[in-house]
């Protein structure tokens, strides 16, 4: 009974500093800010790997091309009415920019640490910028106080896995709201402003040495999507800016 | 003793939390979304869409000589794809594990199998993969490793498949990296196929599912040779410069031949500014549009 009492205190020795860990894996103290606590790290430049759905994204698909997307009869009406000319005639030229679609956009990104909170990405193509925000505070640029925008309102988090108290690995987890209405596709398939994106951000290192970000991304919109609309983007990081080419929304191209 | 009691059932908590390494549970059916390539995961791309695809002089060639005919061949109908057909095929998985039966213990992980893929069995025992020398069969050799919560499964020994259901080839040398990242009910797969023989660079497909409750079947040899209009002997073939189709995705799409033929550069941004000024959007989709409730 000794002996069981005995290594019963060391597990629950062993235990316990993985119980005392506070939010995002700090020592003790108060909790880290996001920046310090990310078990990847998704900062730098990185290119798309357009190996899927290349026909529509590549180059501009044909009018009431739909294929792999599960509308809604209002969005196929909306979509047979897409008028690029008319978009970029109001000035909706980055209509197929928005969050929920910008990363289907064949382009390269930039990701750097805003502040210790804040994520931002930016693209060449469409020049967008996003911002993703940890914990309840909120930092200047991108945000919907003005109303829905192309971007939306971006939480993040991350998903830390460990092995014991330490993180061997982790993802980031955004979910964006209050969106200005755009397209999925560059030809007019459309969501609305009630749509919600979710998007997870995960590394893998190929055999090779390269690095992928994956990003699994599901569009919500019960409007003009009979289900949620779930993919996922490829991107190689890059190391450094070559190939980043800054271009203006296109509506047609 | 019931403090004995209160300790033990403590520590067993504790271990159940807390495992001493971040693994996940994969096992279940999962059902395909296919919210992307529909159309090649479903009845098959266009036969002269290599787009996107890191070709070299040789894999290009291979895929120009290829009839489809050549699936009919006596000796090709019960050909099993390679594992590649998880990202090239429509279908859903079923994963469960094998256990040590005595320690409990994850020996393997099983992907189970279609009619035209034999099931893949990721070994978890720290096996070694069997030597260069042999032999090669569809199912191939694979071994897996955890990083945290997200599971790398390797394979090698694999015969010579299909990499795009047109006629791109993988040799036998090619080897398949399959990474499973889990978030909650839904499985991403990320698969990179190197292949020095037809490639010139890695080839990589991401494909997701859900978790469904609805029990995904899983199916297997044997299969029954039929007669489907090739007499034994023949192979189906075009020769060079010969392709009928070589031009299809230009007549429908306007897609131009320098990007339906593939090619490593095919795959990144900078290449539209190649085929830019040559492309002009068709008035209208005329084949394969999708639409609601039409299984898109």
């Amino acid at each position: 009974m000794r002996h069981l009492n005995k290594f019963l205190g060391l597990t629950i020795a062993m235990a316990l500093p993985i119980l005392a860990q506070p939010p995002f894996g700090g020592r003790g103290g108060p909790p880290q800010v996001a920046k310090a606590a990310a078990p990847i790290d998704l900062t730098g430049y990185w290119v798309s790997i357009v190996t899927e759905d290349w026909r529509y994204r590549m180059v501009t698909p044909a009018p009431g091309d739909y294929q792999s997307v599960p509308m809604t009869a209002a969005a196929v009406k909306i979509a047979d009415a897409w008028d690029p000319a008319k978009d970029e005639a109001a000035g909706d030229q980055c209509k197929s920019y928005g969050a929920p679609a910008i990363l289907r956009v064949p382009e390269h990104l930039h990701i750097t640490w805003q502040d210790d909170q804040t994520l931002r990405m930016d693209t060449d193509a469409g020049k967008q910028t996003r911002i993703f925000h940890f914990g309840a505070g909120k930092s200047a640029g991108g945000d919907s106080e003005a109303g829905p925008s192309l971007q939306g309102d971006s939480r993040a988090q991350w998903e830390i896995q460990r092995a014991g108290p330490q993180p061997v690995n982790g993802t980031l987890k955004v979910t964006t709201n209050h969106l200005k209405a755009g397209y999925l596709r560059k030809n007019g398939v459309p969501y609305s402003e009630n749509a919600n994106l979710v998007e997870y951000y995960d590394l893998v290192k190929e055999r090779n040495g390269d690095v992928l970000m994956v990003v699994t991304i599901v569009v919500t919109d019960p409007m003009y999507l009979r289900e949620p609309f779930i993919i996922s983007s490829h991107f190689k990081k890059l190391a450094d800016d070559t190939g980043w080419k800054p271009s203006e929304c296109s509506a047609k191209w | 003793m019931t403090r004995n009691k209160t300790i033990l059932g403590l520590a067993v908590l504790l271990c159940v939390a807390f495992p001493a390494l971040a693994e996940i549970d994969l096992s279940g059916s999962w059902t395909s979304k296919n919210h992307e390539d529909n159309l090649e995961r479903g009845a098959g791309p266009n036969p002269d869409d290599w787009a996107g695809l890191p070709f070299n002089d040789a894999g290009r060639a291979k895929a120009l000589s290829f009839s489809q005919s050549t699936i009919s061949m006596p000796e090709r109908i019960c050909w099993f794809q390679t594992q590649w057909h998880i990202a090239a095929g429509p279908f859903s998985l079923k994963i469960w594990s094998e256990n040590d039966p005595l320690t409990g213990k994850i020996n393997a992980w099983v992907l189970g199998g279609w009619e035209t893929r034999a099931p893949m069995t990721i070994w978890m025992d720290g096996r070694p993969h069997p030597s260069k020398n042999a032999p090669h069969d569809q199912t191939g050799f694979t071994t897996g490793t955890w990083n945290g919560d997200v599971l790398t499964a390797y394979t090698t020994h694999i015969k010579t498949g299909y990499i795009r259901r047109n006629g791109a080839a993988s040799s036998d040398q090619a080897t398949i990296t399959t990474t499973f990242i889990r978030h909650g009910d839904m499985l991403t797969l990320a698969l990179v196929m190197e292949d020095p023989t037809y490639l010139t660079e890695p080839y990589i497909l991401t494909r997701s599912y859900m978790s469904t409750p609805t029990p995904v079947a899983v199916a297997g040899p044997p299969c029954i040779v039929g007669f489907e209009g090739v007499e034994s002997g023949r192979v189906p073939h075009y020769l060079p410069g010969k392709n009928p189709f070589v031009d299809e995705m230009d007549k429908i799409y306007h897609i131009p031949r320098e990007a339906s033929l593939g090619g490593a550069e095919t795959m990144y941004p900078a290449f539209r500014d190649k085929i830019k000024d040559k492309f002009v959007m068709p008035t209208k989709c005329t084949r394969n549009c999708g639409a609601p409730g039409a299984g898109n």
